[in-house]
């Protein structure tokens, strides 16, 4: 639950109405601070759905909950099969509770941004220029957010699905002549 | 002509302190004694004061005097195509920053073009030295959003064949770090053992590398007749020669002050950097995700999980070392207890029909065609799934929309994230530490870039 | 050299001799990149020994060295580097592409690797294989040997 007086930031939060929560004791009292975080399994895992402005908030309390290692932080491409572009993904551990957690969230196509989760887990540093990198989306409050695995002049964000697949003429520039 | 006999003049007559030189001497150590130098510079050129001048000092620190340096992506030691920009101030590192990217081959573009069954030729290229790892976890990803379960024995198979590839996974990292320190032997020692298990995996899959046999649905074909005497001689043989390793290294006062309290990273860094693996249980972390979240049937052996105490270089490779000792305890209690059975699932829509089959009945040949070259669909969800490599965590996110090819594959490679430790690993220690420090934490720059 | 001078009998034999010189050490700089550069060093290790061809000692620097194995993946961002460092090595040189994704990509077909490693450097010997074992790529240096000792490849 998010007081008003967060940041001075009012924020709407939409319940989830019918909402079923996990019986799990950890993931029950991570759960039921928030109201608009959705729960469900999918093929036997765990799997919530958090808005994007919420999605510090979550983390940071999955982390205190007993998350200490964010495994992976990724993003899939839905192009328009879903109303939101971009979800984006991290998966989360808990070794002292040998949990599993997987947090979801969107972002919209133009500008796709949602909050980095480096200040809580600052080993998902390069997870999330990966990201960035492949899909162009922008994590805030990232550290030194530039591409990893491309060169740095490249255009374009390969694992978009509108980034084309075949090869691509050598894009190297001319190597100093060193003699 | 004139300018020879000048020049030859002044050469004739070099009295310190009494010619102009031509040139201006430059003050690292200007060869000449002027004769009105102070005592101290006096006693600096005759010898008689040493300065250590590798030796750190507060007063002399200035943020002018930092040089970076870089290493690679062409570097005999940086296991693969690791660019690493250091920051030194004279032999102290102070910030390290990993470049990569140099190997990134853009395979998980490529799997959305692979069908699930063709997906274990382009996963099990990420991490080349651990091959059978990366297939199991995209087969297990698979048989997740399938719902299947692989018979026991195909799963008997995975285990054998995946703990043998820790085996030949470590033999590597312990040949290019005892190389990478000093002992060039090992190099020979590690590779030499490795064939001995590559001819096994040869026999079983056909390849040395980057085998594509553990597929979804079991494994692409049964074991050779004569497998157990070959997996004999490896458990008879590696022991022994293990022992040859510890006679090299492990009293060695070269390996361990060249490992003991180098690289540490503490259990606390490393988990809050999502590190997996060695590095982490040498922090004295008792994780190993074949214990917490045992899969493919590998709660039934017994084993241990050798951990270390200090998370420095030395544990690591101490480790490492354990790590194949009880992998070897593993492959004999699956060549003992290895069920009979089927080497894959019986579901028609997901494995192809035995080759005979194909020309006794029509059925069989369309299946083995639709498979080949359609693919099985897979029922659309997401499912991450991760097994424990020999560097740590590898998992595979798999998210498929009901087609034949994955929509989204994604793989947690581990050394990805180990790599995020070594700027910790190495502030504040020496410049010459920095190898030994990167041999340790084990990348595979295929598991990086992918 | 003595491989530009007009051909008389003195020279064709000193040609011969250099030739037999060149391919009897051939240093190769150190390019492993990907899988095939783990095959490159089990080359290079007991089993199948390159040291009885005088091959064993990869020279990090290549000012050093005479051939260039690329094994492995050639991503956009290492094109620059791999030319960098062809350029950095002294005459005369040979390169030999190894592994199905130095010579034509493989089976990465897509927008990060250089398809073929014969865009950015020219390539004497082609090994295919994926990763091609010790033995394919030391029949590819043994044939690179012998082009040059026929005088095949004059470079």
């Amino acid at each position: 639950m998010s007081e008003p007086g967060d940041a001075g930031v009012e924020r709407a939060v939409e319940p989830i109405v019918d909402r079923v929560l996990p019986d799990n004791d950890v993931l029950h009292d991570l759960l039921e601070q928030f109201d608009d975080v959705g729960w469900e399994v999918s093929r036997g895992q765990d799997l919530v759905h958090v808005p994007n402005h919420g999605w510090l908030d979550f983390a940071r309390a999955a982390h205190d909950a007993g998350f200490e290692m964010c495994v992976d932080v990724t993003v899939v491409d839905w192009m328009r099969s879903r109303p939101e572009r971009f979800e984006i993904v991290a998966n989360l551990l808990s070794m002292q509770h040998k949990l599993r957690l997987r947090m979801t969230t969107t972002a919209p196509r133009e500008q796709p941004t949602v909050a980095s989760l480096v200040p809580i887990w600052p080993g998902v540093n390069f997870a999330e220029r990966e990201a960035y990198d492949m899909f162009g989306v922008t994590f805030e409050g990232h550290p030194d957010l530039t591409r990893i695995l491309m060169p740095d002049e490249w255009e374009g964000h390969p694992l978009r699905k509108d980034f084309g697949v075949g090869s691509v003429p050598v894009q190297f520039k001319e190597s100093h002549q060193v003699n | 002509m004139s300018d020879d006999t000048k020049s030859v003049e002044t050469m004739d007559v070099w009295v310190a302190g009494t010619e102009e030189p031509q040139f201006s001497p430059t003050d690292e150590g200007a060869q000449e004694i002027s004769d009105h130098e102070s005592d101290a510079r006096l006693d600096e050129q005759f010898g008689r004061v040493v300065e250590d001048d590798y030796v750190f000092d507060d007063s002399v620190g200035d943020e002018d005097e930092r040089m970076i340096l870089n290493m690679g992506p062409q570097h005999p030691s940086t296991h693969g195509v690791l660019r690493l920009q250091i920051e030194l101030e004279g032999e102290i590192i102070r910030r390290t920053k990993p470049i990569i990217g140099y190997l990134h081959t853009g395979m998980e573009k490529t799997a959305e073009q692979l069908t699930f069954s063709q997906g274990g030729t382009n996963v099990t290229r990420m991490d080349y030295l651990a091959p059978f790892h990366n297939e199991l976890a995209h087969a297990l990803a698979v048989e997740r959003l399938l719902e299947i379960e692989v018979p026991p024995r195909a799963a008997a198979i995975r285990v054998l064949l995946t703990e043998l590839n820790r085996c030949s996974s470590h033999l590597v990292a312990l040949a290019t770090n005892g190389m990478d320190i000093g002992a060039v032997s090992m190099m020979i020692y590690g590779f030499r053992e490795r064939e001995q298990i590559l001819a096994f995996f040869e026999k079983t899959t056909g390849l040395r590398m980057n085998h594509n046999f553990i597929r979804p649905g079991g494994v692409a074909a049964d074991l050779p007749p004569g497998w157990k005497d070959d997996v004999a001689e490896i458990l008879d043989e590696l022991p022994k020669r293990l022992d040859q390793y510890d006679d090299l290294l492990q009293d060695n006062p070269i390996w361990g002050s060249r490992t003991r309290g180098v690289g540490v990273i503490s259990a606390e860094e490393a988990i809050a950097y999502g590190i997996t693996g060695p590095p982490l249980r040498a922090a004295g972390v008792d994780w190993d995700l074949r214990k917490a979240f045992p899969y493919s049937g590998i709660e039934q052996y017994e084993f241990e999980v050798p951990l270390g105490e200090h998370g420095d270089v030395y544990d690591r490779y101490r480790i490492r070392v354990d790590e194949i000792i009880q992998s070897l305890r593993i492959a004999e209690q699956v060549m003992d207890s290895m069920p009979k059975g089927d080497y894959r699932v019986d579901d028609r829509k997901v494995t192809p029909p035995p080759r005979a089959r194909i020309d006794e009945s029509m059925e069989a040949l369309i299946h083995h065609f639709k498979l080949f070259t359609e693919g099985f669909k897979v029922p659309p969800g997401e499912t991450y799934v991760a097994v424990e490599s020999p560097r740590g965590e590898l998992g595979c996110y798999l998210v498929s929309d009901g087609k034949a090819r994955p929509y989204r594959m994604h793989t947690r490679a581990p050394s990805f994230a180990n790599l995020q430790a070594l700027p910790i690993a190495m502030a504040d220690s020496l410049m010459a530490d920095t190898v030994a420090t990167i041999a340790s934490m084990d990348p595979v720059m295929g598991d990086v870039d992918r | 050299m003595a491989t530009t001078a007009p051909g008389n009998l003195l020279m064709t034999t000193v040609d011969r001799a250099a030739r037999w010189a060149r391919t009897r050490s051939m240093f190769p700089a150190t390019f492993g990149l990907a899988c095939c550069a783990i095959e490159m060093m089990a080359t290079g290790a007991a089993h199948y020994d390159l040291a009885r061809f005088g091959m064993e000692v990869f020279r990090a620097s290549p000012r050093q060295a005479d051939l260039m194995i690329v094994a492995g993946r050639v991503s956009q961002k290492m094109a620059p580097v791999l030319r960098q460092v062809y350029d950095q090595m002294p005459d005369p040189k040979w390169v030999i592409s190894m592994g199905a994704c130095a010579s034509t990509g493989g089976m990465f077909n897509n927008y990060a690797l250089v398809q073929g490693v014969d865009q950015v450097v020219p390539v004497d010997i082609y090994v295919p294989g994926c990763p091609p074992g010790p033995q394919s790529l030391m029949h590819g240096i043994l044939t690179l040997h012998d082009k040059i000792m026929s005088g095949e490849i004059v470079n």
